[in-house]
């Protein structure tokens, strides 16, 4: 390991565990506009020149520069953004923590650009950087598509076009969106996903017509954090209600960065309700927590642990050995001690949960 | 929902007179007093079923409950709804229950309501007894009561004393 400070050692899973780790949720960050120009057309060069417009704001937006949630005080680089580049992932991540494949996602904030053709020049840029500076240097590394997420006609264009490449392995969308995800004009994207066998990814950020809480714009950066996992809830209900699973029974989901202990008790709610309405959405066939259990994996950054024996409780609710996976979510810093759950959870979860859910989710 | 308290007369086999057929016309319902518990009486098409007015769930006034087909989908948007099939749902959490069977939809491995036949007989033919004995059946929490109904000529006869939980079909 590099010269770090004990804060960093509480996350290194090699402290916890000596088998084999599948990291599902490191970073990629663009460093600049520029590093893109190369893999698109000139004329969205121009246009950016024209107009001195430096890319997308979503990125910074969702993830402020300076704010530490951003990046680990060890993972920030000198005169570079973090993560962002490949020799950074290596050297903070891959190397010291022995890690046999990683699941690079990379959020440019591509949903914040409403113009039809440049956002989607920009996911096709973005996807080719990925496989040139990332997987084409890395074979540890796999990698999530991003995709133009406003426009489904397009993102099925670029799932078509990058979906059969050996190094992608899902698509990812962010978790706020102007319309919920399950609803029926985004089917053909995980019609595509699902022909391609890919999973498909939610993940933090995103931006809406609307603000980003269920009620009203937050003040504080604080409270938009914390409250985020409500976005999580209104897209996964949206995934069941909406019939997705039913129509796409193959649809394996992955959900990045929103935490999980809110599960169990929300999918009570979320199965008593349906046995009262069920009529309403008579394709959702089954208790909604199990289709949960069934259809999705959740990474373990955030832990949000409480006292320990309280969180291996909750972990018992979720019901299933098969359903957390590993994520460093390098580099931004939860502050999260692998050391309050692995522990907590039998060998045959701690296995999965460091590699092996992930391994067969990925077909790694 | 029209709900009546009636002498109830019981012969020595449990039945107990709850009703002209005429107070039940095809797609009615009457709940009744019998022995001190109430049944909903159901006219679905000339079938008479009797419901015992107790959800399985959380004791809810099941028998005040809408009568729904059966929806059944294979998809987002497809519906497909089953009018030959009756579900009673409980007004107060939205449990259904096959009024034929008293199955419960969702669950059914964990709750069924008892069915009582219901039968028409003829007036004269009725034997009027005395108080009605403990029928032994053990309902547990979550069975409910389907009750007998016969006909006979004029009359709906509720059988109390049925066994209990099978399901019964009417000719």
């Amino acid at each position: 390991m590099t010269a770090v400070g004990s804060a960093l050692e509480r996350i290194d899973p090699r402290r916890h565990w000596d088998g084999a780790v599948i990291d599902c949720d490191v970073h990629a960050a663009v460093p600049s506009l520029d590093t893109l120009y190369p893999y698109m057309d000139t004329v969205w060069e121009h246009m950016a020149r024209d107009r001195g417009w430096f890319g997308p704001y979503g990125a910074a937006a969702t993830y402020p520069p300076n704010a530490p949630s951003t990046s680990r005080p060890e993972w920030r680089a000198e005169n570079r953004a973090p993560a962002s580049g490949l020799d950074l992932l290596q050297k903070d991540v891959l190397d010291p923590m022995r890690v046999e494949r990683a699941v690079v996602n990379c959020y440019y904030g591509i949903d914040t650009l409403r113009h039809p053709d440049w956002a989607a020049a920009i996911a096709r840029a973005v996807n080719d950087w990925i496989i040139a500076d990332w997987l084409d240097k890395d074979s540890r590394l796999v990698a999530s598509i991003s995709l133009p997420a406003r426009d489904p006609a397009a993102m099925v264009a670029e799932i078509e076009r990058v979906g059969d490449h050996p190094g992608f392995v899902q698509a990812f969308l962010p978790i706020r969106s102007d319309r919920l995800y399950g609803q029926r004009v985004y089917h053909p994207v995980f019609e595509a996903l699902t022909r391609h066998d890919l999973v498909l990814g939610l993940h933090w950020g995103g931006t809406t017509e609307d603000a980003p809480s269920v009620t009203g714009f937050p003040s504080w950066y604080v409270e938009r954090y914390a409250a985020e996992w409500q976005a999580y809830a209104a897209q996964i209900a949206s995934l069941l209600a909406e019939g997705v699973f039913k129509a796409y029974p193959t649809l394996r989901v992955a959900v990045f960065e929103g935490g999980f202990t809110w599960i169990p008790q929300w999918g009570w709610r979320l199965n008593k309700e349906w046995k009262g309405l069920r009529r309403e959405v008579p394709w959702l066939d089954r208790r909604p927590l199990d289709l949960i259990r069934e259809h999705m994996r959740f990474s373990i950054s955030p832990i949000d642990s409480g006292p320990p024996d309280a969180l291996a409780r909750i972990v018992e609710w979720l019901g299933s050995e098969d359903i957390l996976m590993y994520g460093s979510d390098y580099p931004h810093w939860h502050d999260d001690d692998l050391g309050d759950l692995l522990p907590h959870v039998s060998e045959t979860m701690r296995s999965n949960i460091m590699s092996e859910t992930a391994r067969a989710w990925y077909r790694l | 929902m029209a709900k009546t308290r009636m002498e109830n007369a019981r012969n020595t086999s449990g039945k107990y007179v709850v009703a002209r057929v005429s107070d039940v016309p095809p797609g009615s319902r009457l709940i009744v007093d019998v022995g001190g518990r109430e049944v909903g009486i159901f006219n679905i098409d000339g079938e008479f079923h009797g419901v015992l007015n107790r959800c399985p769930h959380l004791g809810g006034p099941l028998c005040s409950g809408e009568l729904l087909g059966l929806i059944e989908s294979d998809g987002p948007g497809d519906f497909r709804i089953d009018t030959s099939q009756t579900f009673l749902v409980c007004p107060w959490h939205g449990w259904e229950f096959d009024l034929r069977t008293g199955q419960s939809y969702f669950d059914p491995a964990r709750t069924r309501v008892r069915h009582y036949p219901v039968e028409v007989e003829r007036g004269d033919a009725i034997v009027v007894g005395d108080a009605a004995d403990r029928d032994g059946r053990r309902p547990g929490p979550y069975v409910a009561v389907k009750v007998p109904i016969t006909v006979s000529d004029d009359y709906l006869v509720v059988t109390m004393g049925a066994a209990a939980g099978s399901p019964r079909k009417k000719a």
